[in-house]
């Protein structure tokens, strides 16, 4: 049973970039579950790291412009990466101050509600996973659920679960059929940004996310952070030149292993483009390529 | 006639800084019905009294006005003075203008003054209706119920005993001891806790004045001071007392074992049980949930349904003297008090919503309570530290203080006091038992306010080798076989990564469970976390707003082992100067119906905090409420609702209200 509702999408910069396949793989998914997304139109930075490092009013004005454009459109607004998440989460958190409203507003140039929902594609999922239609179960695959550090903190901004063990993902990559591992790096820090000007932390923080994930029995590392997916992803050859051991872990996006459930192919959710190889782990469980239908 | 005189104090400086106390003395003499008016430096003080009780004879005074501080501070001490000037203490009404006015107003001298006058105006009118008014006095059973057999409530049971009253000591669980029976040591002296506590728990079980009921509960109060009336529910232990003899038979054949809440889950006990071995009484119960029997019954009684259980009925055959009573049933008995001492204890905060620290799953991460049991000689481990997923002795252990205390994000703010003392306490034990370890101690501040407790902490450091770590642990997680703790050095600013064999949590003290059911059932007050609340923090630490109801020890908040004791005394002590009178004298401003006016709506029953009015039929079969004078508080809450207006308030009459009222216009 499909079922049909509309959001306003966000994809933020590193989906039409560098995490290419986490749009990919959201719009197709999304087109299998039946959630029509509308790209916003001429959607601009949401301020991250840059903005919410330099200037606390540009923090919150930038994605305050995103959420103008998408109440005047009437949906509620959908982001998937989840550093995008919260910088509009804590702008939608200022909204409530009303002459902090004002202000962003007239910064904007747009009106902007008084309360507005932003929502990530998981609470989306979430709310759904009873009646997700799941034609190729992922029977066999056991997964650590990686939130990364920001995508449930702070509490009060996020509002979405724990910020120490959190359910949300667990739950429904379960709903997708594969087993979820119960583990204690969930919300850790990869390293982010440090991956540039201090890779080598960067590296030990992420190996050892890698290393808890294979220690609590998951075979791959679910993600819902661009920069969390480069970093552990994109590194395992260099952990190993630096550390010796190479984790051969292979990394999803949540999008790409409940898109594989829905029924969607390997290559179209593009994940024979990953840094680590994660086909062979894919084809290991009969879930490669397209669904062989009996 | 009225014949008034008002007094107007300075209070040093407190309210004459502020207020013009010579200009507001000469203008009440233009009052209605004053006769006299005069001023002093410290109205409180014995002259200041003495000039007050030379003008009330002077000039033959029938009504008097203080105009000086909140009547909460001094109103007793002026109504002694008005006693020793012949007159009823009554007759007197305090107009405060220091926290009503100076205090509040210090930078408008002018309108402050205007203020004072317009209060002493009001308080003048008031005083000019009052009426005299007289304390009744009530008789009291002198008997004191302590309920909680921990260490606060045996030396107050003691106490109270040796002072030569009644006692009765409710227990909940099956033997008396609370959490002290369970400790290893005590700090700082690092006595045997049950060498100095056996004595005392042996001391309750044969008083011939204390009356122990274990594994009983306080199920209902009524009454009031020197007349409270206790339903008190004693559970079926199963076992006939005056039969057994405590021999140990039943325990040493039982065959069912279960997790034993005395080793907090480190060992097993069976189902008929002692939970240690110097329990008081030294008689077992059985647990029924857990019995192998009951489960028979049960399967017999639901039509005999699936696998037969075994009927089991072991200890019943082994038992020399047929002690064993399995239709043994619940019981409630009623038993009259004049006083009640609150001593229910603590708990400690469960540490599984630190889900940072493993959420309870993590079999090495253990709390400081399952330390202890593990110290003990007579504990599950006899004595020596294992590690609860393998057996082995642990190498490095890591301390971790205030986990549920000092942290808003986990609801509980405060500090439990008593965990930097015992993380030193174990720090010093653990390099006893084994010279071989190394342990850290992360903490915030280390707290060591008490005597001999710095030197002790130091102990740790310099003899036990403890290092300490400025800090609060951020996560603990298994690799292989070790936990690896991480956290910050804040004074190095460094992060720390410790590889330990073993975490121990100190778990903070939370009220203990159903402490807000108890403070409910007894009609006292217990703040956000369900401690109970004094009377005062500082000059009245163990009564309450409810007269005759005492609270000790760790119920009204995180207290350790000497602070407990000598909670104990002093709730003995105040029950004692209780039970030591032969009346009780009760304040006689408080309401009274006007039984022609009551039309019997009972509102005021529902209304009641105290629960001082109750139906009555008069001799013409009309249904009125009438006003238990012990009950009454005198906060007239009755008297706002009821619509007849049959009720009123002595020394707040309405007509007293209303003529304050319109002094002011």
């Amino acid at each position: 049973m499909k079922s049909t509702s509309t959001y306003a999408y966000y994809p933020g910069c590193t989906l039409k970039t560098t995490a290419r396949e986490f749009d990919v793989s959201t719009k197709a998914l999304c087109g299998a579950l039946g959630i029509r997304l509308l790209e916003l139109k001429h959607w601009g930075c949401c301020g991250a790291s840059s903005a919410h490092g330099t200037d606390h009013l540009l923090a919150l004005a930038l994605p305050a412009r995103e959420i103008a454009s998408a109440s005047q459109m009437g949906w509620p607004l959908v982001a998937v990466c989840a550093m995008c998440f919260s910088r509009l989460k804590h702008s939608e958190a200022a909204l409530h101050d009303e002459s902090m409203r004002n202000k962003l507003s007239g910064i904007v140039g747009k009106p902007l509600p008084a309360s507005y929902e932003v929502l990530h594609l998981l609470q989306v999922i979430d709310n759904m996973r009873d009646r997700m239609p799941v034609t190729r179960p992922l029977s066999g695959l056991k997964a650590a659920c990686y939130y990364g550090c920001v995508l449930v903190r702070p509490k009060d901004v996020s509002r979405m679960d724990d910020v120490e063990n959190p359910q949300i993902m667990d739950r429904v990559i379960r709903a997708a059929g594969a087993e979820t591992v119960d583990w204690n790096f969930k919300t850790e820090c990869c390293g982010a940004g440090m991956a540039l000007p201090h890779t080598d932390i960067m590296l030990k923080l992420s190996l050892r996310i890698l290393n808890q994930a294979k220690q609590a029995g998951a075979d791959c590392v679910v993600t819902a952070c661009p920069l969390c997916f480069a970093n552990l992803d994109g590194y395992q050859k260099q952990m190993k030149k630096t550390f010796g051991s190479d984790p051969e872990m292979p990394v999803f996006y949540f999008t790409e292993l409940i898109g594989l459930a829905a029924g969607i192919s390997s290559e179209r959710l593009l994940i024979n483009k990953h840094t680590t190889d994660a086909m062979s782990l894919l084809k290991n469980k009969g879930l490669a390529g397209e669904p062989v239908h009996a | 006639m009225p014949r008034v005189g008002v007094f107007v104090c300075h209070c040093g400086t407190n309210i004459a800084g502020t207020v013009d106390v010579p200009a507001v003395t000469e203008w009440a003499k233009t009052l209605p019905g004053v006769v006299a008016t005069s001023d002093n430096k410290y109205s409180c003080s014995e002259p200041g009294q003495a000039s007050i009780r030379k003008v009330i004879e002077e000039n033959r005074l029938n009504r008097v006005v203080v105009a000086a501080c909140s009547p909460r501070m001094h109103e007793a001490t002026f109504r002694r003075a008005m006693v020793q000037a012949g007159l009823n203490p009554y007759f007197l009404e305090i107009a405060n203008i220091r926290e009503h006015c100076s205090w509040v107003h210090g930078n408008d001298k002018a309108m402050a003054t205007e203020k004072a006058k317009d209060i002493i105006r009001m308080a003048v009118a008031k005083v000019t209706n009052n009426e005299a008014l007289f304390p009744k006095t009530i008789g009291i059973t002198k008997r004191a119920l302590v309920i909680g057999g921990g260490i606060t409530g045996i030396q107050a049971a003691l106490d109270i005993a040796n002072a030569g009253h009644e006692v009765v000591l409710v227990e909940r669980e099956p033997s008396i001891g609370g959490h002290m029976a369970q400790l290893d040591k005590t700090f700082p002296t690092l006595d045997c806790s049950a060498c100095i506590l056996s004595p005392k728990m042996v001391d309750i079980g044969q008083h011939p004045k204390i009356k122990l009921m274990n594994y009983s509960q306080v199920q209902k109060v009524s009454g009031f001071v020197g007349n409270f009336e206790v339903e008190i529910l004693q559970k079926a232990k199963r076992v006939d007392y005056s039969k057994c003899t405590g021999c140990g038979t039943c325990w040493q054949k039982c065959p069912q074992k279960v997790d034993s809440e005395f080793d907090v889950g480190t060992g097993k006990r069976t189902v008929i049980h002692i939970p240690f071995p110097q329990a008081i009484p030294a008689k077992p119960v059985i647990d029924w949930a857990q019995c192998r029997y009951c489960k028979f019954l049960d399967w017999k009684a639901a039509g005999e349904q699936g696998k037969k259980p075994p009927e089991c009925r072991v200890c019943e055959k082994v038992c020399p003297v047929q002690a064993i009573d399995f239709n043994q049933q619940d019981q409630v008995v009623t038993e009259k008090f004049g006083a009640i001492v609150v001593a229910t204890g603590y708990k400690t905060f469960d540490p599984a919503v630190y889900e940072e620290y493993g959420g309870g799953r993590l079999p090495d991460v253990i709390t400081s309570l399952q330390l202890e049991r593990q110290m003990n000689a007579a504990g599950p481990t006899g004595g020596e530290i294992k590690r609860p997923s393998d057996g082995e002795h642990p190498r490095t252990i890591v301390l971790v203080s205030c986990v549920g205390s000092r942290d808003a994000q986990k609801g509980r703010p405060y500090c439990s006091k008593i965990c930097c003392m015992y993380n030193a306490k174990h720090a010093i034990m653990l390099k006893e038992h084994d010279p071989g370890v190394q342990v850290y101690v992360f903490y915030i501040d280390v707290r060591t306010g008490g005597k001999d407790f710095e030197e002790f902490y130091l102990r740790a450091i310099d003899e036990a080798g403890a290092v300490y770590l400025r800090g609060r642990v951020s996560k603990i997680y298994q690799d292989g076989k070790k936990l690896v703790v991480l956290g910050e050095d804040s004074l190095m600013g460094q992060p720390v990564e410790i590889a330990a064999d073993l975490v121990v949590l100190a778990a903070g003290m939370e009220p203990n469970i159903g402490a807000a059911e108890i403070a409910q059932t007894l009609h006292i007050s217990y703040d956000t976390y369900g401690f109970m609340v004094e009377a005062h923090p500082k000059l009245r630490p163990v009564e309450t707003n409810t007269d005759g109801i005492l609270v000790a020890g760790a119920c009204v908040g995180p207290r350790d082992i000497p602070e407990s004791v000598a909670q104990g005394s002093a709730a003995a002590a105040k029950a004692v100067g209780i039970l030591s009178q032969d009346s009780l004298t009760v304040d006689p401003m408080i309401a009274q119906v006007d039984p022609a006016k009551c039309i019997g709506c009972l509102l005021c029953v529902a209304v009641c905090p105290f629960k001082a009015p109750y139906s009555e039929t008069t001799r013409d079969k009309r249904t009125i409420a009438v006003i238990n004078e012990a009950l009454c508080k005198g906060c007239g809450i009755c008297v706002a609702h009821c619509r007849p207006k049959a009720i009123n308030l002595h020394g707040f009459t309405n007509q007293q209200l209303l003529a304050e009222v319109q002094a002011l216009w």
